[in-house]
């Protein structure tokens, strides 16, 4: 049979993945198991959750580094909007509006203010990580039982059909990327800003609406993962979130996605996602200490990296 | 014959889906100026990126001065003596123009640190030796597309090599930039230099080389002297056929006005005033430089408008954006397809449709494929676009077709009023004349045109009416019928008024 190479370069992360995921299971019997597996995934949905708004971002030559704040933001209003005793639905709403928000003030201070993604996004990560901190007085918002309470818990803590919901919502997140940047004219318009911002704006595009809109979409992303964790744990601390924007980052970049814009895919994020969910759960099967882990995670990055860059 | 200097045997290369080479055999001379021909995707560009060690073949052996040599990586190629000005450019924007002319060869003082000194003293003297008046000191982004091709020059040239390759150098070139190139090509031919020469303006071939080799479909076509050879031979080497008459102008009554600019002046332009009908050709002509590209992006609303007014169908159109510019049913296509025109790494198909997805949208925001599709491959048939398929990487794409993709982008805005800048730039004789064919049917359909280009043939023998710039204002104007090559040369230049 003959090989396709390019199809093998197209999906080297995938496999990247697999051979990885084979080699601990024989390490470890444990990590093959069902429930296992699921506590994987479930591990990494926060993780590519955020993830996949940050696609948008770098696709179009851009960086986010303000998720984790956003995340804890978005997390604290939800959670003490419930303890308030509002109705969990509408807590959830405007908690994604909010973060969604901060998203598009981001985008609008890089594309209007023209100022540099990476100095407009670390802004926002410091005002709103303050933000967070003056809200909640610094101290975690728990949320105690009440019929609320527990309804909004299903999104973190339920099962579906045998499977946890934030599966289901961080499917519903990626297929939804995916529609938008493979069928739709935003999603052209993302790669084509990321590929060459000047003739996209002679092709007689909107620049800064696109950046707008990508921020945005980052900042709905990082909120529902703030969301999902405040059911999860039933509080919002203040620090939540801090470091995701490296792993997020990390994961867009272990799926191939160029950070200087342009391509890339949000199929690649996906398994850029689990390749660092299956080795965190196998450095902790393994008993590894979570100082080492830190260590191997980076060099483990390093290595993915460099073998990509070998084409 | 004397014995080649340099010889390729039996080179093929394959790309995924396109043999791009098949058993070429290619020479150069020492003291020779070999013109390397063919039609664009023809295989010229790779077969010289092979030469100079960018691409390895998958066949096929070379030989300098007869010993068998290979090229892993362009440093061997370099270090045989081997120089080559690539098609497209490569130069680091932000780089001075004497930094980027000696980059990873700056000249160092015995402390090992960089003689800034020497760099810019050599740059001056390589850039005097080209009549090129800049400081070596200027950032490569201040230049011109024209004036980037001279530093790309002079680079090649601070390599004293033995062979030098020039892929379409002139293709952004003045005349006055030409001729400087040419006395250039001259003395090094005097030093027993082999240079190899491609370029689609068939008239330069006979003025400066000696030799041509002619290629198509990637395959070996013939070797001869220039003197055995005349465009009409050369033509149908290339294309395998003869080819009729190179403008097939056509009149049509023209009808009402479409656009009518007036008074329009900014930082580039000064009081310009004209009048387009429907199915008017105009022409402008003027140095490279004379604000023809800043009066279209202008138009365009990519550059801002400080006085003047501009009427659309009779009404008052307010220009702010090229995104208003298309609405309003105003197309243009750049002069330079990498930097503004194209996004090299979209497909075929994602750069044709960029600019007007809109009209394929349907439920729930998707992109109807089919239309999509079907509207893209009658562009690639209508223009005889070289590509696997639609999907390829425009950046795989070789020159010329990536030209025919960047006018296939505005023609499927259907615009109103189509602004062409150097539309046939790269574009081989053969597929110039399906341009011309095709902007002749936009004619006839009732669309205007604006053609903005540097060859004079080409604006006599396809517009009716022809303005000439000068230092931003309009310097004459002309109905084709009255206008001759040497009274648009005097406007280009500011002598006469007329
Ligand atoms: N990197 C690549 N990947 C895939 N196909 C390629 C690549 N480079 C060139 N090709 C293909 O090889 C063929 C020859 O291209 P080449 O650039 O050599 O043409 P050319 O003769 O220089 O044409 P032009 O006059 O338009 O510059 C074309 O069909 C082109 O699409
Ligand atoms: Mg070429």
């Amino acid at each position: 049979m003959k090989i396709d190479k390019n199809k093998l370069l197209k999906y080297k992360s995938v496999i990247g993945l697999l051979a990885f995921s084979i080699i601990i299971s024989f390490v470890s019997p444990q990590f093959l198991t069902f429930s296992n597996i699921l506590n994987v995934f479930r591990q990494t949905s926060i993780n590519s959750i955020i993830a996949a708004g940050m696609t948008f971002v770098i696709l179009t030559g851009g960086i986010d580094l303000s998720v984790g704040s956003v995340l804890a933001f978005a997390g604290a209003i939800c959670a003490s909007l419930i303890a308030s005793g509002m109705n969990a639905f509408f807590a959830i709403a405007i908690a994604l509006m909010v973060g969604t928000l901060a998203g598009a003030i981001s985008g609008i201070i890089i594309s209007r203010g023209k100022v540099q993604p990476f100095i407009a996004t670390l802004v926002s990560m410091t005002v709103l990580r303050g933000a967070t901190l003056v809200f909640t007085d610094g101290r975690p918002i728990t949320l105690v039982s009440g019929e609320n309470a527990e309804r909004f818990s299903t999104i973190g803590n339920g099962y579906f059909l045998g499977i946890p919901v934030p599966i289901y919502i961080t499917l519903i997140v990626f297929v939804a990327a995916y529609y938008i940047l493979r069928q739709t004219r935003l999603g052209r318009y993302v790669y084509a800003l990321g590929g060459n911002e000047e003739a996209t704006k002679l092709s007689g595009i909107s620049v800064a609406k696109i950046k707008v809109i990508v921020y945005a979409l980052s900042g709905l992303c990082a909120a529902l993962a703030g969301v999902i964790i405040t059911s999860r744990l039933a509080s919002a601390q203040p620090n939540a979130g801090s470091g995701y924007e490296l792993d997020a980052i990390a994961a867009v970049v272990l799926g191939g996605t160029s950070l200087s814009g342009g391509m890339g895919s949000i199929f690649g994020t996906v398994t850029g996602a689990l390749i660092i969910g299956v080795l965190n759960n196998a450095l902790n099967i393994l008993n590894v200490s979570s100082y080492y882990q830190m260590i191997v995670k980076g060099a483990v990055i390093l290595i993915a990296v460099l073998l990509d860059r070998k084409k | 014959m004397a014995k080649p200097l340099l010889q390729m045997k039996g080179i093929t290369k394959e790309f995924p889906g396109v043999k791009a080479l098949d058993q070429i055999d290619f020479n150069i001379y020492e003291g020779k100026v070999m013109a390397l021909l063919g039609e664009n995707g023809a295989g010229k560009s790779t077969l010289m990126k092979i030469l100079s060690g960018v691409y390895q073949m998958d066949e096929g052996e070379l030989y300098f001065k007869e010993n068998h040599i290979k090229f892993k990586t362009p440093r061997d190629s370099q270090d045989v003596g081997i120089a080559i000005i690539h098609q497209e450019l490569n130069l680091v924007p932000q780089l001075t123009i004497g930094e980027n002319i000696f980059l990873g060869r700056e000249p160092v003082n015995k402390f090992k640190r960089i003689d800034w000194k020497k760099l810019y003293a050599n740059s001056s003297k390589l850039l005097e030796r080209l009549g090129i008046e800049k400081d070596p000191m200027e950032l490569v982004s201040n230049l011109s597309i024209g004036e980037q091709q001279m530093v790309e020059i002079a680079k090649a040239l601070s390599l004293d090599a033995k062979i030098i390759i020039m892929d379409e150098p002139t293709d952004a070139l003045t005349d006055k930039e030409t001729a400087a190139l040419f006395k250039v090509i001259n003395e090094l031919r005097e030093n027993g230099c082999g240079i190899v020469y491609i370029s689609h303006r068939l008239k330069e071939i006979f003025e400066i080389c000696d030799m041509a080799t002619v290629l198509r479909d990637g395959k070996f076509i013939t070797e001869d002297l220039v003197t055995n050879l005349n465009e009409d031979l050369i033509i149908e080497a290339m294309v395998g056929r003869k080819l009729e008459e190179q403008f097939p102008r056509v009149d049509v009554e023209l009808k009402e006005v479409v656009l009518e600019v007036k008074n329009l002046s900014n930082e580039y332009i000064e009081d310009i005033s004209f009048t387009l009908r429907k199915g008017e050709i105009i022409g402008i002509a003027g140095l490279m430089g004379s604000g023809r590209t800043e009066l279209a992006k202008t138009i365009f609303g990519s550059l801002p408008v400080r006085e003047g007014e501009v009427f659309i169908d009779q009404k008052q159109y307010t220009i702010s954006s090229p995104k208003s510019a298309l609405e309003h049913g105003i197309a243009y296509v750049s002069e330079d397809r990498k930097g503004q025109g194209l996004i090299l790494d979209l497909s075929v198909k994602e750069n044709m449709s960029l600019s007007d997805l809109k009209q394929f949208e349907s439920f729930l925001f998707k992109l109807n494929g089919q239309n999509e599709e079907h509207m893209v491959r009658h562009y690639i048939d209508n223009m005889s676009i070289r590509t696997p398929s639609m999907d390829q990487t425009v950046k795989n794409l070789s020159g010329g077709n990536q030209q025919k993709v960047s006018i296939a982008k505005g023609l499927m805005t259907k615009p109103k009023i189509l602004i062409l800048d150097e539309p046939t730039r790269g574009v081989d004789v053969g597929a110039k004349k399906e341009i011309y064919n095709l902007i002749n049917q936009f004619k006839k359909e009732g669309m205007s045109i604006i053609i903005i280009s540097s060859e004079l043939p080409e604006v006599l023998g396809m517009c009716d009416r022809i303005l000439v710039m000068f230092n931003g204002k309009i310097t004459g104007a002309f109905n084709r019928k009255e206008a001759s090559q040497e009274q648009i040369l005097r406007c280009a230049v500011g002598i006469e008024e007329a």
